[in-house]
């Protein structure tokens, strides 16, 4: 740790001091506190500060409903500022000072592996938002995100279909963190099991907020220009993907040419690109803003009107994606489940929430599996319109089971398919 | 944006009924499978009345709706085949689904037909579309446009085209013609596109595998100068980059010894401030938002300086000569600022959009494209080093700044007003910081700790080219660039920034005072 982030360390751990004794009277009203754990600040704050907005908006929905088991929802909100080790630090706080009943948060794999060891602690519960690499499944935890088997392995096989440009030759580009390295690692051994070459695959990795990319654009154009058809899977996440982008588009790399699919690239993060040149550029998700059907229609018009109210920065452009219906679905089926539990205890909790249905806004009805705390949900690949939203041009026909443990990394077949 | 143009000067062009198509044609269009419908827009390219139905699926306009296909512009609904504006509009409807494939086939398509346009711009254009993704299909289009085509510039880019869209003939002789052919002009995509031929597998015939062999070797030696001017090119973007961080710090650190880590919010302050120079011109100016980087540079500038001698003037004065307190309590000072702007201006970043004019890049030559905002941004970094310059060397303020560094009682005792020029002189780097900001806020996110990332590297240059020294500094950034580009080449981004760091460590240590020392009385102290 450098002086700075130390000096800062201090200062946060003394206003945590003087929060949690301002905090302490509140504890006797008879709500209940649910906690907050995303990013506000920082590289991460690009993607994650939507879903504080979408928790708040879902329990203050839930809160004009008469709450859970009639008492109302509290929100508690904390900015762990994409510092690793503080959203351990918050996550303790949240969980042992202010009583949470449920965190919702998380975006990167790497503050989730860094929370989990004070979830297991103290017994806790976290709902987990975000697409992922797999290889986990925790007790404390509810996967709503995408684990690979729901994103990237379906995203992959729609590049090497006709459709989809039938690539030969693939470029794994992403931030040097748990995710990128562990999803690349998946996507390697599906790919060489789908006959693709080693020389085929390229890897690279770049450092969080890295914001030249110059030279990986160029190695790209270099490498795409050696006889096959040449895709890009980017799990660049953060800020990064706005110069990335931008430098992709002043370079001149066409969707037609070489095609980059995205796995953390969302309406939400392409609000600050302009998209005119990065037409055709897919992402891959379980929701996309563009599906039509009444839930999601009333979900866009539930979060604009949020917006407004609370007059979010640049409120009548405002998008909704993937990890913000996850947050919501994940909510939600919280609420259920304590109801069926008729209780907050995180054990009951968790035995409730097996099996919980719910009805999202990608038009599919989602439910909990009863066994692997993941959500069986419907996989979109959609491609970037000029207008910043998603063109869906691929889609499972229904939801698709969760497989956590890939079988494309060695020994995962022996794992058992329920948290230990 | 001229596509834009066009498509829109067609969209208005076809507004009048057109001559009728075959409408089974029509929806074929959007059917379920990708090949069928490929397969109409090849039958439509040749029919020129075609084009309004092509460029309007290509916008995303075209629509299937109560069993109808048609164009819908936002207001009035024509009929697909006929043109005829339907009254009333279908109330549901969705837009037929283009993907990559379809995409492609229809830029092609749409590109064909304008080969015979009037305007040669128009051409030019089309001729460029054509570049990537010609397929067999558009020969015939393309010989006859060669044929009739009389301006060498596109004349060269269509038989660039015809050569690459007739690789894939079956007649062994117009093969070996393109392979040829594309030796002498090709780039990058015909290289991908030779490779194939020069293997059995993909070319049965000896005489064509032998000829791309031969043009693979002389697209690779072309391409080879682009590459390395490319990464000489990046290296020189970043450096300049880098020398606008470092620049106001050669002058706070450098010439007048401050160590001043609020330095990087400094260039925080100048990236702000061409976010709000944007706003203020989205909301008062909107004609002229393609101009608001010009005037965002003095703007930044100004704002930048008064920080810097606002700053100087209440706590940094207070510190001179005792550079430790100096360190800490600019380093207070920098997180003063950055929460200053998260309550300001919000902790998440802001968007600070490149005008259409620094977007997009200039190719020029094979396989080079230079970003005009890279571009802009070197340019901008050589006006601001001449400027610095102009400053220190030709003026008053430069020479009593100059004088006050080198002997600061001296220059007291014959009149210089010592304070008054250290505020000027803080306040000169604080400014150029500013500059830095503007141009930082072009490449880079803007957002309250956005600093934080460029003092180290700031501090590098300082420190590589030698304290005191201006020109030291332009030569360590612009190093820095390229080593640290030609490493990313080789090892990744990751490694290059570790192996950067541990060859500036190791120079240090080799020599402490830097590529360029300071002679003179002014060394010891």
């Amino acid at each position: 740790m450098d002086r700075r982030s130390f000096i800062k360390f201090s200062g946060v751990t003394l206003a945590m001091a003087a929060a949690g004794v301002t905090s302490l009277p509140v504890l006797a009203a008879n709500t209940i506190k649910v906690g907050i754990l995303h990013s506000l600040s920082g590289t991460m704050a690009i993607s994650e500060t939507a879903l504080k907005e979408t928790a708040l908006m879902t329990i203050d929905e839930i809160n004009r409903k008469g709450g859970v088991l009639g008492r109302k929802l509290e929100p508690v909100v904390v900015d762990p500022a994409s510092n690793w080790p503080l959203f351990a630090e918050k996550a303790r706080q949240l969980l042992a000072q202010d009583k949470v009943a449920v965190v919702f948060g998380c975006w990167t794999s790497v503050s989730r592996k860094s929370v989990l060891p004070v979830f297991k602690e103290l017994n806790g519960l976290l709902f987990y938002p975000v697409q992922y690499e797999g290889e986990e499944l925790e007790k404390n935890v509810f996967y709503t995100g995408a684990a690979p088997n729901q994103q990237a392995i379906p995203a992959v096989e729609y590049l090497m279909s006709k459709d989809g440009g039938s690539a030969k030759r693939f470029v794994l580009l992403g931030t040097d963190y748990v995710y990128p390295r562990t999803t690349n690692k998946i996507l390697r051994a599906f790919l060489k099991s789908k006959g693709v070459a080693e020389s085929d695959i390229m890897e690279e990795y770049t450092p969080f907020g890295h914001s030249d990319y110059q030279t990986i654009i160029a190695k790209i154009k270099k490498f795409a220009s050696e006889g096959k058809k040449t895709a890009v899977v980017s799990t660049i996440n953060g800020d990064s993907n706005v110069p990335f982008y931008k430098e992709l588009g002043n370079a001149g790399l066409k969707a037609t040419d070489v095609p980059v699919v995205a796995f953390s690239v969302g309406e939400e993060e392409l609000r600050g690109v302009d998209t005119k040149p990065l037409v055709g550029h897919l992402a891959a998700w379980n929701y996309f803003q563009s599906i039509k059907n009444p839930t999601n229609d009333a979900f866009i018009k539930m979060y604009r009107a949020w917006a407004k109210k609370n007059r979010l920065p640049k409120a009548d452009s405002v998008v909704t994606n993937d990890p913000m219906e996850a947050t919501y679905i994940g909510i939600h089926m919280w609420k259920q489940a304590v109801e069926k539990a008729k209780t907050t205890d995180v054990d009951k909790v968790i035995a409730a929430m097996a099996g919980q249905t719910f009805k999202a806004p990608s038009g599919f009805v989602v439910k909990m599996d009863e066994r692997n705390h993941h959500l069986h949900k419907p996989v979109f690949i959609g491609e970037v319109r000029a207008d910043g939203q998603f063109n869906v041009v691929w889609k499972t026909k229904g939801p698709v089971r969760a497989a956590p443990w890939s079988p494309y990394i060695p020994g995962n077949d022996k794992k058992k398919d329920t948290p230990a | 944006m001229t596509r834009f143009l066009i498509s829109f000067l067609f969209c208005w062009l076809a507004v009048p009924a057109w001559a009728a198509l075959d409408p089974s044609l029509v929806r074929q269009l959007t059917e379920e499978d990708s090949d069928r419908r490929i397969e109409a827009i090849q039958q439509l390219l040749v029919l020129p009345e075609a084009a309004p139905l092509l460029q309007a699926m290509a916008d995303d306009g075209l629509m299937v709706g109560e069993d109808r296909v048609f164009i819908f512009t936002g207001e009035t609904a024509l009929d697909a085949a006929t043109g005829e504006p339907i009254a009333p509009a279908p109330e549901a409807y969705e837009s037929v689904m283009v993907n990559n494939r379809i995409r492609s086939a229809l830029a092609n398509a749409l590109a064909a037909q304008k080969l015979s346009d009037t305007d040669a711009q128009v051409r030019l254009e089309a001729a460029r579309e054509l570049q990537s993704n010609a397929g067999l299909e558009l020969v015939p289009a393309l010989a006859r446009a060669l044929k009739t085509e009389s301006d060498p510039t596109i004349l060269d880019l269509l038989a660039l085209a015809h050569a690459k869209a007739s690789l894939e003939s079956p007649d062994p002789e117009a093969r070996l013609a393109a392979v040829t052919d594309l030796g002498a002009r090709g780039s990058r995509e015909a290289r991908s596109l030779l490779l194939p031929l020069a293997e059995e597998a993909g070319e049965p015939d000896a005489r064509v595998r032998a000829a791309a062999t031969e043009s693979l070797r002389e697209i690779e030696s072309r391409l080879a100068i682009g590459e390395f001017l490319g990464q000489i090119f990046s290296g020189l973007s970043l450096g300049s980059i880098l020398l606008l961080a470092a620049l106001g710090l050669a002058i706070t650190y450098g010439v007048m010894g401050v160590i001043n880590m609020a330095h990087g919010e400094l260039l925080m302050v100048g990236a702000y401030t061409a976010f709000l120079v944007q706003t203020v011109f989205r909301t008062y100016l909107p004609e002229y938002l393609d101009w608001y980087v010009l005037a965002a540079i003095p703007t930044a500038f100004v704002a930048a300086a008064l920080v810097g001698m606002v700053l100087e003037r209440t706590v940094i004065r207070r510190l001179y000569g005792r550079p430790l307190e100096t360190l800490l309590a600019t380093w207070g000072l920098s997180l003063i600022l950055i929460q200053a702007a998260r309550v300001l201006f919000g902790a998440q970043n802001v968007e600070v959009a490149n005008p259409t004019w620094m977007s997009g890049g200039v190719e020029v030559m094979a396989g080079l494209v230079l970003p005009w905002n890279r571009v802009f941004i070197l340019g901008f970094s050589l006006f601001v080093l001449g400027l610095i310059w102009v400053l220190m060397q030709k003026t008053r303020l430069g020479l009593f700044v100059r004088a006050v560094t080198q002997n600061r009682p001296m220059a007291g005792c014959v009149g210089v007003p010592t304070g008054r020029v250290d505020t000027l002189a803080f306040g000169l780097g604080a400014g150029i910081a500013g500059l830095g900001g503007v141009a930082l806020s072009q490449i880079a996110n803007v957002g309250p700790d956005m600093g934080q990332g460029y003092i180290v590297d700031s501090f590098l240059v300082v420190v590589l080219g030698g304290v005191g020294q201006l020109a030291g500094a332009v030569w360590a950034a612009l190093g820095l660039g390229v080593v640290t580009k030609f490493m990313e080449g080789w090892w990744g981004a990751v490694i290059a920034k570790i192996v950067v760091l541990v060859i500036v460590i190791a120079f240090i240590q080799k020599r402490p005072q830097g590529l360029f020392a300071l002679k003179g009385r002014f060394v010891e102290s």
